[in-house]
């Protein structure tokens, strides 16, 4: 183990806010390579999608526990509506640096939200070719909320789409989440909900 | 220095998966008592509060949970984190305040090891560091 001064190991390490900003360039570089890492990987549209997920889902379970350290005072999110507005708010500053367009909950389905935005970074420098159909590069995203959610102890199907807006260039970006019906009966039996 | 000197930490992550465990009481660097002393009773102890850790934590948007069960003399303090990592104390009657500070230090040097990204949610913490600083903590809390 190479330990430089003294006995300085990974519980050592700072742990202070630090720059929040690094270039677009950089992330954007190595968000490409990622891509082509998994692509090399894999077979179909659904899996390169599944792998973008499963990378993202590492670093939502991680930021949860960060920026509730962080920024939310050491309090944790119990109800749902509390989590949803946590990672439309909290998370997306966080990585975004603005919260999102949109929360709403979807007309057809009790246990579904749409958490919406338009022009995320992630996918500006991203061009997807036809035969790839609906490929979206947001499912990194997509599991960056997943583990998020997932953590907190809220699983959920978490899934990007793109939604045409009428009278706009580019389509908006949607984050779809079902969450599964233990969490919906765990909410109806908590007191307030 | 009148409490006794059972103290047992574990930590609990995803799927009920212990991370850590640690004797941290003052008589554990006497080799010939550890034998002695009821170390499954504390697992069992230990493992039976995880219910009742499980049933409080959905109460309180707090990560520190106090006493959450009982057996004899023994009480067992809790505190979750937001990805419902918890870690236990057992332990006879130690001042809740003085715990529920244990439970903050011990959670910022978690936050440390479980930012690594090769650490999933069931990975046992091996880090010789880790296992040193918290002991060293809890001498400095509990002695």
């Amino acid at each position: 183990m190479f330990q430089s001064r003294g006995s300085a190991g990974i519980v050592d390490k700072p742990f202070r806010q630090g720059r929040q900003e690094i270039s677009l360039s950089s992330f954007a570089y190595l968000f490409s390579e990622l891509v082509q890492y998994c692509q090399s990987r894999v077979s179909n549209i659904s899996e390169l999608e599944r792998k973008l997920d499963e990378v993202g889902f590492g670093v939502g379970l991680r930021l949860l526990e960060v920026l509730c350290y962080r920024e939310r005072g050491q309090r944790r999110e119990t109800r749902l509506l509390d989590m949803l507005k946590f990672i439309h708010s909290t998370l997306w500053r966080y990585l975004f640096g603005r919260q999102a367009r949109d929360l709403e909950q979807s007309n057809s389905a009790e246990d579904e939200y749409m958490i919406s935005d338009t022009d995320l970074f992630v996918t500006k420098y991203v061009s997807v070719p036809r035969e790839m159909g609906h490929l979206n590069p947001a499912a990194f995203v997509a599991g960056v909320v997943r583990g998020a959610l997932d953590g907190a102890g809220f699983p959920a199907r978490v899934t990007a789409h793109y939604v045409p807006v009428a009278g706009q260039p580019r389509p908006k970006t949607v984050i779809l989440m079902k969450f599964s019906a233990s969490v919906m009966q765990r909410e109806q039996r908590m007191p307030g909900g | 220095m009148a409490a006794g000197s059972v103290l047992h930490m574990v930590i609990v992550g995803a799927e009920d998966v212990p991370l850590f465990e640690a004797d941290l009481s003052s008589k554990s660097t006497d080799a010939g008592a550890r034998e002695e002393r009821p170390q499954y009773l504390y697992h069992f102890v230990l493992h039976a509060a995880l219910d009742a850790v499980e049933e409080q934590e959905w109460h309180s948007n707090a990560m520190h949970l106090g006493v959450v069960d009982r057996f004899n003399n023994l009480q067992v303090s809790a505190f979750t984190t937001a990805a419902h990592v918890r870690f236990l104390l057992l332990h006879d009657g130690r001042s809740d305040d003085l715990v529920k500070s244990f439970f903050r230090d011990v959670y910022e040097l978690y936050l440390r090891v479980m930012l690594n990204p090769f650490h999933t949610a069931t990975t046992k913490i091996a880090t010789p560091l880790f296992h040193q600083k918290v002991r060293q903590l809890a001498r400095n809390y509990f002695r």
